[in-house]
């Protein structure tokens, strides 16, 4: 019931803000980026019409193939911003290697950051946690840590959650892992790129079959497109944020 | 001390039946019905109520056995029982690695190469058998069973001592859970991290349901009944359900003052937070005055099916984890319709309460085999099982 109310406001949604551009099979999403919080450095260096982006993930922000990282949502993210912020020198580099836990992302992050240099850093991250059943504390402070490297480097930071596997469901307890992921993105008010019910809500309307048992690769590229032009839709969205808080909660 | 009563208490049936139907609800991922599941309206879900009651009928029936047969008859009862929870659980991780296998086997998705790190641990069927034998790989949602056999093998001498000093022996618990959780005590879980269900926390819900069943309710009954208890259970309810909503509706997050969102989250479930602790006790003070003891009610057949399935639980309960295996297989394989999510729903319940009544047949039948017999002499026949 809850997730058929939720499809409803999305519907509604559509109405909302116009997005030129975006592939249709996308737009139901919008309504998922309800934790938007200011990004300061990022409108700062949008302003100074240059946005280095660094992307922190593990498996699921890779895609296989000889095409792979051109698919992958790190380049559409890309593409999609450079395409809404016409005259800003847009580039995202990627620390993105699979089967890493928050905590290992974490221990790499200060070589990551210090080559990137980057005005935001998108991390994604849960799945592999949830997989090897890391203690729920070690993650949220995993998360902390990682906030906070980003952070005194100067950067933004925006979270990526799961992504929604129906096939794999009963078998990766996502649960606390998303909840800690969203509690610690409030506490530290950063934005929380919703990419679990994004994906639910395709599975729910049809838009996507996640069940499908494929090799191929064109639904895995879609939906990484659309997950690029959304995430890009957020951090533009963030970044026109009044930050009436930001000073002092940093 | 003297149980309240030498007859069952067909409350505990009855709420622990619903709880096993939530529970299953609960365990088939995404599955719309489980809206209607308490844990979208407040903070504790199915599972406290399940190890609340199940700390109060190991005490009813354990207690009996313990006083009329003394402390190592008791004990031996308590330990064949939780054995047979091992066996139990055993048997779902049997399923339960069928399942991992055939997704394994049939299932492949560029889009989830990560996701399907789960086959890593049929790799190595060894370590993962082993590790789930000494009960330190739980699978998803099965780390409710892994809880109860802890809480009943350490579950004697708490009894012995339940009976002797019942409140000092409530407050030894409540120190282990303080203890606990200040210095972070868990049992430790494969591959890494700890149990999902901290015993060392959890056994203050069930010891507390012991207390209760050994004359505790009795002492609370005053407090319970008043009318200022009442309306504080009340305006907690409230109170947790508007937080819940946020979960559900992000938006209203920001009417959260600061200062509350700061002091109640993380809800810790692993460690029973105080708040679910709470809302538990809340929901319990208001049955209590809804649904009196003895209440003609309960003996209604439309409360029969509930009842059965809770006199019956750990036949229900591992049915229950099969049979949302089994519809998350459907949701995937057949159809995700909502339709779908109600039959799945309501065939389950229906299967688990037919089962339940098939499991009560045998039960008369091997008892009238077996020739008459006193009925104190067989506890664990006095209605249902612990």
């Amino acid at each position: 019931m809850m997730r058929r109310l939720a499809v409803l406001f999305a519907l509604t949604g559509l109405i909302g803000p116009a997005s030129a551009g975006a592939p249709a099979e996308c737009l139901v999403a919008q309504h998922q980026n309800e934790y938007i919080f200011p990004l300061p450095m990022t409108a700062r260096a949008i302003a100074a019409k240059r946005l280095d982006i660094l992307v922190v993930g593990a498996g699921s922000s890779a895609l296989p193939g000889p095409n792979g990282t051109h698919n992958a949502y790190p380049a559409r993210l890309q593409t999609a911003l450079a395409e809404m912020l016409p005259g800003v020198a847009v580039k995202v580099s990627t620390d993105v290697s699979p089967h890493r836990t928050a905590l290992e992302m974490v221990q790499a992050l200060p070589a990551a950051l210090s080559s990137a240099k980057p005005a935001l850093v998108v991390w994604q991250t849960g799945t592999v946690d949830a997989l090897h059943g890391v203690d729920a504390d070690q993650f949220s402070q995993a998360l902390d840590q990682g906030i906070n490297l980003a952070h005194n480097a100067g950067a933004d930071v925006v979270l990526v959650n799961a992504q929604y596997s129906p096939r794999t469901e009963s078998m990766i307890a996502l649960g606390t892992y998303a909840e800690n992921m969203r509690w610690v993105a409030l506490q530290h008010e950063i934005p929380l790129f919703n990419r679990f019910g994004i994906m639910r809500l395709w599975s729910d309307l049809g838009t996507f079959d996640f069940t499908t048992a494929t090799k191929k690769l064109d639904m895995a590229v879609r939906v990484h497109g659309c997950i690029g032009w959304l995430l890009a839709e957020l951090i533009v969205e963030a970044a026109k944020e009044e930050a009436p808080r930001a000073a002092g909660a940093r | 001390m003297a149980p309240v009563s030498t007859e069952r208490d067909l409350r505990l049936d009855l709420f622990r039946g619903i709880a096993l139907w939530l529970i299953f609800l609960d365990h088939i991922p995404s599955n719309a019905v489980s809206w209607v599941t308490i844990r979208n309206y407040g903070f504790s879900d199915a599972t406290e109520i399940f190890v609340f009651i199940s700390g109060y009928t190991a005490a009813f029936v354990y207690g009996r056995a313990m006083r009329e047969h003394g402390f190592l008859v008791g004990t031996a009862r308590v330990l064949r029982r939780a054995w047979q929870i091992y066996v139990a659980h055993v048997f779902l991780f049997a399923i339960y690695l069928a399942e991992i296998a055939y997704v394994a086997h049939s299932f492949e998705n560029p889009l989830y190469t990560e996701e399907m790190g789960v086959r890593d641990f049929i790799k190595d069927p060894d370590v993962t058998i082993i590790q789930a034998l000494l009960l330190k790989f739980k699978p998803v949602n099965m780390d409710v069973l892994p809880l109860y056999i802890v809480l009943l093998a350490g579950f004697p001498p708490m009894l012995w001592l339940l009976m002797r000093m019942p409140s000092f022996a409530l407050a030894l618990s409540a120190a282990l859970y303080g203890l606990a959780w200040y210095l972070g005590w868990n049992f430790p879980a494969y591959p890494t991290g700890s149990w999902v269900f901290n015993p060392l926390a959890w056994q203050l819900l069930f010891v507390f349901g012991a207390w209760c069943a050994l004359g505790g309710s009795l002492r609370l009954a005053r407090w319970v009944g008043a009318r200022l208890t009442r309306i504080l259970a009340i305006a907690y309810l409230i109170f947790a359900f508007c937080i819940t909503l946020t979960w559900y509706f992000p938006h209203l997050a920001v009417y959260v003052p600061h200062f509350v969102s700061n002091v109640i989250y993380p809800i810790d479930k692993t460690n029973l937070d105080v708040l679910r602790l709470l809302h538990f006790f809340s929901l319990a003070v208001l049955t209590v005055a809804l649904v009196p003891y003895g209440s003609p009610a309960l003996k209604s057949p439309f409360f029969w099916p509930a009842i059965v399935c809770g006199q019956h639980s750990l036949e229900t309960f591992c049915l229950g984890v099969f049979l949302s295996f089994a519809g998350h297989f459907v949701f995937t394989e057949v159809s995700n319709r909502l339709l779908t999510h109600v039959l799945v729903s309501l065939a389950g319940i229906v299967i688990m309460v037919a089962a339940a009544a098939l499991v009560s047949w045998y039960r008369r039948i091997e008892r009238r085999g077996a020739g008459p017999r006193p009925p104190a002499a067989m506890p664990g026949l006095a209605g249902g099982d612990a």
